[in-house]
């Protein structure tokens, strides 16, 4: 039985900070040290993006999520888009066809009505997108000054494809790593817009729905070993959890990431590592050996998937740590984010 | 990408490695000066690459790193006071001082911002002329320009709510104090490309001379450290100790001479103290008398601040290519980039930080 006193030294952070939520190590800790011994069940153990559960011989997934993102309308998006879809996102990532969400808002006094209107016409129109419908909701308000607009939390339940079963207890070395869409693009349209990057193009959140690519992959009669969308912490910290989690490891290759030169331009000027930078439309699949290819072709023929790639592969050796063969052929460790590169981006 | 991708193509870099490694016949130590030239070395695996007759060290050119203590605990009283603004570049916010960092103040309520160009700090104090706002000014020539001129501007709109903290530093006598260190193990440099974008090279002239070691000014792309290293090697091989310019796509050797006279206009040499390795004579710069009413240090009463470093820190050592970072006995246990011991682990561009995020596979088996 874990004892009850607080589990982080208060002489290592006496407070919360902004990297606690950024997805990184120090929200990992945070997870591990503080929220995991506390509420400890078999549902929980598999810190997958939801939990699976049996009733009535059905199998569901639940997720919950909540969105705090600034600012609140980015271009490819909002906050209510994101709010329908990183949650439904979730369930997809657990195998399940999304079905339910719940909608709890909390808003600022003084958030102009219009605003809200325009975030609660996107949530509809984003449900109907994914296939979802808000069948529970609350709403709250905070003295001016104590939100940042809205905030929004949404809960959601899917029914789990049948036959698949999804989660880092099946990585096997030699599985294939495929990406299904562009890296970056989300984190990168935040940042550029809250710095006042002007760009010749605009680059524009991927924010979109990702279960039909999921459910066109179980049609195809692929072995999905696992699923996960690299939002909060990007891609390396996605593969490092995974590798953790799985006690594998990965290779990854530099050379075939899907990254776009706008994204790949803003990095370089901001100093950031696409690999880091949040994703809200692809996800990672990891399947059996010598299916990545066919994971491919299959990704391909969606049009969110049009840029989906082979990325790398589980290996015995180095469990636990992430290792990408670079461009020009060297070798270098994808460490998981420590700290913050993005503040609160989903 | 274009201008990018050029410089980082994997054919041109087999190529460049072939001819180091038809050049060399002898070991050779070489120390790239800037951390981001550690950064890219490390991060493409250039460092494994390379002929095992090479050995890189890494410099002490890293502006974070070498913020001595005083100046981060000068900044964490600033940002504490509830009449400023604190404003910064993003890495110093993470850098412990003698009790906390910029982020822990952060939280405890301080207004603490980061911003990408100090001119962005002059615009928050007109926006908020009832607050006063400090700018962190720290860096190597590479930051002074863009300082100095946001400075110039407050006095020209006539802000008297502007104020900077500054430590500012110099590399050139940096790089001759190791030269001409008894025990010096560094037979060549690599100089920083940015830094000479706006220095120019002369400077380094007589330093090459003096102490008879080749000094290459280097760019930052896979493909311009090995060409750097390999006139650096080629300069070695024959006997040679010039300075040469590999980064001619922005360097010249006199420099930018606009941004050099804006930093003379509103800096002067002085003495400093470069945390880890203490002081060097005429390696910083401070605002001259003319502009002492913006100097942070001075106007809130903080230079007589002193404190202590982490005794078990080496990074005074690891700074001037002494020791590698996996040799201390704290990386990657006591010190880690949560919570680190110097600056080296937090900063971009820190050595040990880049040890520890792109190599942590052999520490593992160390």
């Amino acid at each position: 039985m874990t004892e009850f006193t607080c589990p982080i030294p208060l002489s290592e952070y006496p407070r919360v900070l902004l990297a606690h939520g950024g997805g990184g190590r120090l929200s990992q800790h945070l997870i591990e040290k503080m929220l995991y011994p506390s509420f400890e069940n078999r549902l929980l153990e598999p810190l997958h993006d939801g939990a699976i559960l049996s009733l009535d011989g059905g199998r569901l997934a639940f997720t919950t999520d909540s969105y705090v993102v600034h600012p609140l309308f980015f271009p490819g998006g909002d906050i209510g888009h994101l709010s329908v879809f990183g949650t439904a996102n979730d369930l997809a990532m657990c195998g399940a066809r999304p079905l339910y969400i719940s909608c709890g808002l909390i808003l600022e006094e003084g958030l102009p009505m219009k605003d809200l209107w325009r975030v609660i016409l996107s949530i509809r129109e984003a449900a109907a997108e994914a296939g979802v419908q808000v069948i529970t909701g609350d709403t709250k308000v905070v003295e001016r000054g104590k939100g940042d607009g809205v905030f929004i939390n949404t809960s959601g339940i899917g029914s789990v494809l049948p036959g698949l079963d999804v989660g880092p207890h099946r990585l096997r070395p030699g599985d294939e790593i495929v990406i299904s869409g562009p890296i970056g693009l989300h984190g990168i349209a935040i940042m550029a817009l809250r710095e006042g990057i002007e760009l010749e193009t605009e680059i524009s959140s991927d924010s979109a729905p990702v279960y039909p690519m999921v459910e066109a992959l179980a049609a195809a009669g692929l072995d999905i070993h696992m699923l996960r969308d690299p939002t909060r912490g990007g891609v390396s910290s996605a593969l490092n959890e995974m590798a953790s989690r799985g006690g594998v490891g990965i290779r990854l290759d530099e050379e075939p990431l899907p990254i776009p030169a706008d994204v790949e331009g803003v990095c370089e000027i901001l100093g950031l590592d696409p690999l880091y930078v949040a994703n809200e439309g692809n996800f990672l699949a990891i399947v059996a050996a010598g299916q990545g290819a066919r994971t491919v072709e299959t990704l391909r023929q969606h049009p969110l998937g049009a840029r989906a790639a082979l990325i790398g592969r589980v290996a015995a050796e180095h469990p636990g740590i992430v290792v990408m063969k670079t461009s020009i052929g060297g070798e270098r460790v994808v460490d998981m984010m420590s700290g913050e590169q993005l503040p609160r981006i989903c | 990408m274009k201008y990018l991708d050029e410089y980082r193509d994997a054919p041109a870099a087999e190529r460049l490695l072939r001819r180091i490694g038809a050049v060399v016949t002898r070991p050779w130590v070489i120390m790239e000066v800037c951390g981001s030239q550690t950064h890219t070395l490390l991060r493409y695996g250039i460092d494994q690459m390379l002929p095992e007759k090479i050995t890189l060290v890494h410099g002490p050119g890293c502006p974070v790193c070498v913020t001595p203590v005083e100046a981060i605990d000068q900044a964490v009283a600033l940002a504490g006071r509830p009449d400023v603004i604190f404003v910064s570049y993003g890495d110093m916010l993470r850098v412990p001082g003698s009790e906390k960092d910029l982020l822990s103040v952060k939280a405890e309520g301080g207004d603490v911002r980061m911003v990408y160009s100090p001119l962005d700090a002059v615009k928050l104090a007109r926006q908020n002329p009832q607050r006063k706002v400090v700018f962190f000014a720290i860096g190597f020539e590479t930051t002074a320009p863009a300082n100095a001129m946001a400075v110039w501007l407050a006095r020209r709109q006539g802000l008297d709510n502007f104020f900077v903290l500054t430590s500012q530093v110099l590399v050139p006598p940096a790089v001759e104090l190791i030269a001409a260190s008894p025990d010096n193990q560094v037979q060549g440099f690599l100089a920083p490309g940015h830094v000479c974008t706006v220095t120019g090279y002369c400077e380094y002239e007589p330093i090459a001379r003096q102490w008879r070691v080749p000094i290459v000014v280097t760019g930052f792309e896979p493909l311009d450290l090995l060409q750097g290293i390999l006139m650096l090697v080629s300069q070695l091989e024959e006997g040679r100790h010039e300075v040469e310019n590999q980064y001619t796509r922005s360097v010249r050797r006199e420099g930018n001479r606009q941004a050099q006279a804006i930093m003379a206009e509103v800096f002067e040499v002085m003495d400093h103290k470069w945390r880890g390795i203490g002081l060097i004579p005429r390696s910083g710069l401070r605002l001259r008398e003319a502009y002492a009413r913006f100097d942070a240090a001075r106007v809130f009463g903080l230079q007589d601040m002193t404190c202590q470093e982490a005794a078990v820190c080496i990074s005074g050592l690891v700074l001037q290519g002494v020791r590698k970072p996996p040799e201390c006995p704290a990386f990657g246990t006591d010190c880690t980039p949560e919570r680190p011991l110097g600056a080296p682990m937090v900063s971009a561009e820190g050595a040990c930080a880049a040890y520890y995020a792109y190599r942590r596979q052999e520490t593992v088996r160390r």
